[in-house]
């Protein structure tokens, strides 16, 4: 396969590279401890305003899972102290602004994209939401039965279901990990409105803030619009929510969740792995690059380019504060879910076996160091590149420096990540097939006990 | 805001656009062919796009995937997709790898037969066979993709059949068909190359004409049939399918005018009033008010031939049956074309698209894909700097013409989806009887 080994026409050799650095930014505070980043880049009449709050998923109390995500979406949905939700987006929308409020697990992210001939007044609305939510009760009900609906989808939707029994396969009972980030039809019913004004009012304070605009703006004149609303904002600080990482079981173990008749296995092999600040980050992502992360990795080449046995199959890990999980993700023919299974075992046990080759821990570098520009082309890519920043307490120069950790990368600290961050003995494994085609085959395996379960995770037989 | 265009024309009938944009040093190479499902013979549907997938199997001077592994090494990004009209390739790279980008597209437009084997052909239909097992057969509702079209034209008619095709012709599908296709529509002469971003136009016209001025013109393509249609359909078509799914859902498609017209914009503007974000009437009254339906929206297939469709996508909450989804959806439906459109929802609309297009032409990629759309379209490349204002000049008048003429009775095509287990007996003979007709 090596092109080496083929005489073949001559490349292009690519010319000298052109300098690039990730857009300059500025940190300011407000006193009463709102946090300000602002990066101008004029490309076109265009700015993007992010508000992060330390409200994420990780902070919802227990057996109310769902509610920061409930609360963060309300904020918009549920409208404000002046306008009803129905009027409040259409204040929005007739400034053609784009509005979107979410919880991730460790923070609620509200991201707003304007011209910038609208900016001002959008700013105005935006603050409006941030600090006068009305929580209506029509809509608190409304968006509980649009979650129940989402649910009750998700039953019939192979690729959700497997996201969702992954998590509480991996994660122990306990955990905020082990849930939907959404939460469960217990926990959403469970949540009362006398809830939600208490969780925003601690949650959502100055103190938590930061406020980050992107975009067609200078700096001097972000903070002026941000003082204007923001600066008789007036609360503490929230206290940080540490979620528990541990996992639920060791030993391996085999999670069918019963489709019949379907004709794909929908697959999802992994284990807990490592929290975002952990010093390996860049061996481990590199690592995870040569194995499933580009097309050209080890597990797409194998199972999809080798054997045909998928559309595609990818491994990646989900960076959070505490330890998210590593997962390899595919669907294959429900004929090959044992085979396909052998081959990504057999990939993660050979990347901690033996050292990659010198020209995949090249291809893996020259592309994250390469495609660095490319992943900022827009004001919202690089709000959500600060968020990140901001969320994980990244140093300022963490993106002037990427690059250089990308490329300072060796084959032993590969093999290294490789040894201490991927366990073999501990993957979990959630099919969700047909167990008349995937059960016996998947005993004879090996890989570890099978256990079956319907759609809403009851065990089965 | 406008974008800077250049565009030239190699001997052999390549189609150049050019769009320099210098904020960073990132350039986008994107390659429109005039070929798409609707060009398929019939026996080989799925075809145009198990093609797209051996255009990655290598060429005379390039490796199966070696054409991934040279653009992501490259730093860059990339792939491919197929549609009705057209197949497109691209990559984003540094602006100091535009040669490799270039070489790799001139490569396997030039000489992809000599790289093609039985073994790859055989190992791309099982892959193709498995994404449309991912995306259509083992995913609810999925099999929309593939039913709406075959409601909404004719069987004869070129947009009919499914694009991603049956297993039984995927299986058929030969080496043989491999090159006549290549033969038939991979030239030069039925393509579009643009360029957006990073880079010097010199330099780019001496790289183009280096790698794809050598590329022999083609032969000539057969060509389509005449695709026109009558404005409507002429009667309510309905299809109702039983699949593995928990709520109803109708996809209510409305035959619309071919795009890139004028009076495409009014029937773009008037999907936007009743789908497009939260504000937009269908969520609005379904989904907030009301609160029969989970959730709601509304796209164009942006066809350019012939005619073009407008669909309505509503999925209900628990608990309301498909026929009162229906009904309530063509309530709103009836309620738009009797009372018409305020010039205040028109206003929303354009505001919520032109934003969204702003922000789009912010990527190189983004910018080359629609400069390459234009020309392959309508050779008309700066078209792409009309689109806001094309926007801008419709009215409430003319979104209530089109709702007139349009959304009408004698202008439905549906699709509804009900759980398997409760599928009501006389709906399903009704849809018995329209696949009849």
């Amino acid at each position: 396969m090596s092109a080496s080994t083929i005489v073949k026409a001559p490349r292009p050799v690519p010319g000298p590279p052109r300098e690039y650095h990730f857009p300059r930014f500025e940190r300011r505070r407000l006193d009463n401890g709102l946090e300000l980043v602002v990066a101008p880049v004029t490309k076109l009449p265009l700015t993007t305003v992010a508000v992060i709050s330390d409200a994420g998923a990780v902070c919802d109390p227990p057996s109310r899972e769902g509610t920061a995500q409930l609360v963060a979406k309300l904020m918009i949905e549920g409208g404000t102290e002046r306008s009803d939700g129905t009027e409040l987006t259409a204040r929005f929308e007739r400034l053609g602004a784009s509005i979107d409020s979410h919880a991730d697990w460790d923070a609620a992210v509200m991201t707003m994209t304007v011209l910038s001939e609208h900016l001002s007044a959008a700013f105005d609305l935006l603050g409006e939401v941030v600090r006068t939510p009305a929580f209506r009760a029509r809509e608190v009900e409304r968006l509980k039965a649009e979650r129940m609906a989402e649910l009750l989808q998700l039953r019939a939707e192979p690729r959700g279901l497997a996201d969702e029994h992954f998590s509480r396969f991996v994660y122990n009972a306990a955990s905020r990990y082990a849930k939907p980030d959404d939460g469960d039809e217990a926990s959403v019913a469970a949540i009362d409105r006398d809830l939600l004004l208490p969780f925003y009012e601690t949650r959502y304070a100055p103190g938590g803030t930061t406020v980050i605009v992107v975009g067609d703006i200078t700096v001097e004149r972000a903070e002026e619009l941000v003082r204007r609303v923001f600066g008789s904002w007036s609360g503490g600080k929230p206290a940080r929510v540490t979620a528990d990482d541990l996992p639920v079981r060791r030993e391996r173990a085999v999670h069918v969740i019963a489709k019949t008749d379907a004709p794909q296995s929908e697959l999802r092999i992994g284990h807990v792995a490592i929290p975002r600040n952990h010093p390996d980050f860049f061996p481990v992502n590199v690592m995870n690059a040569v194995l499933g992360g580009l097309f050209n990795s080890r597990i797409n080449m194998n199972l999809r380019e080798v054997h045909g046995y998928t559309y595609g199959a990818f491994s990646g890990i989900q960076w959070r504060r505490q330890a998210g999980p590593f997962v390899v993700s595919t669907a294959v023919k429900s004929d090959v879910t044992e085979a396909a299974t052998r081959e990504i075992l057999s990939e993660i046990n050979r990347m901690r076996a033996e050292p990659i080759a010198p020209e995949e821990l090249s291809l893996a570098t020259s592309y994250l160091d390469g495609v660095f520009p490319i992943r900022f082309e827009t004001t919202s890519a690089i709000a959500a590149a600060l968020a990140v920043l901001v969320v994980h307490a990244l140093p300022a120069d963490y993106y002037d420096r990427y690059r250089e950790h990308v490329r300072a990368m060796t084959i032993e600290q590969i093999r290294d990540a490789a040894t201490r961050h991927l366990h073999p003995d501990s993957l979990q494994m959630v099919v969700v097939g047909d167990p008349s085609v995937v059960r016996a085959p998947l005993e004879s395996l090996g890989f570890g006990p099978v256990a079956l379960y319907d759609t809403s995770g009851n065990p089965t037989r | 805001m406008r974008i800077p265009i250049d565009t030239f024309s190699l001997p052999n009938g390549l189609f150049v656009t050019l769009s320099e944009d210098h904020t960073a040093p990132i350039v986008a190479v994107n390659l429109w062919y005039h070929v798409g499902s609707a060009n398929e013979r019939l026996g080989r549907t799925g075809f145009a796009h198990l093609f797209e997938h051996m255009l990655f199997q290598g060429s005379a001077d390039v490796e199966a995937n070696e054409h991934f592994e040279l653009v992501q090494r490259a730093g860059g990004t990339l792939n491919g997709s197929t549609w009705l009209e057209r197949t497109n390739y691209f990559e984003t790279v540094p602006s100091n790898q535009l040669e490799i980008a270039l070489w790799l597209e001139a490569n396997r437009m030039g000489k992809l037969l000599p790289a093609m084997t039985q073994q790859k052909l055989d190992t791309q239909r099982e892959v193709v066979m498995n994404e449309r097992r991912w995306t259509m057969d083992n995913q609810p509702y999925g099999t929309w993709m593939e039913k709406l079209p075959a409601l909404c034209f004719p069987p004869e008619h070129p947009f009919h059949h499914s694009l991603i095709g049956s297993m039984e012709d995927l299986t058929a599908a030969s080496l043989d068909d491999v090159a006549n296709f290549f033969a038939t529509y991979y030239t030069p002469d039925n393509a579009v190359l643009s360029i957006a971003g990073d880079f010097d136009p010199s330099e780019a016209r001496r790289f183009i004409n280096k790698h794809f001025g050598e590329i022999p013109r083609g032969t000539g393509k057969p060509p389509l049939p005449d695709m026109s249609l009558p404005p409507v359909f002429g009667q309510w078509k309905r299809e109702v399918i039983p699949d593995d799914v928990m709520l109803p859902r109708l996809f209510l498609a409305f035959r619309s005018p071919a795009f890139g017209t004028d009076d495409y914009y009014a029937a773009s503007v008037c999907g936007a009033i009743l789908g497009l974000r939260n504000a937009s009437r269908l969520r609005r009254r379904l989904v907030r008010e009301r609160q029969i339906a989970a959730d709601a929206s509304a796209f164009t297939y942006d066809l350019s031939k012939g005619s073009d469709l407008l669909v309505v996508d509503v999925t209900a909450r628990p608990g309301v049956h498909a026929e009162q989804l229906e009904q309530e959806v063509a309530h709103e439906i009836d309620t738009l074309v009797r009372d018409g459109v305020e010039a205040e929802e028109v206003e929303r609309s354009v505001a919520v698209i032109q934003t969204s297009f702003v922000s789009a032409l912010q990527e190189a990629g983004e910018r080359a894909d629609r400069l390459s759309m234009f020309a392959t379209y309508f050779g008309k490349p700066d078209l792409v700097n009309d689109e806001v204002d094309r926007y801008r000049a419709v009215t409430a008048d003319a979104v209530n013409a089109f709702a007139r003429e349009r959304l009408g009775e004698n202008n439905r095509a549906s699709l509804l989806y009900v759980a398997r287990d409760e599928t009501p007996g006389e709906l399903v003979g009704a849809g018995a009887a329209s696949e009849a007709l």
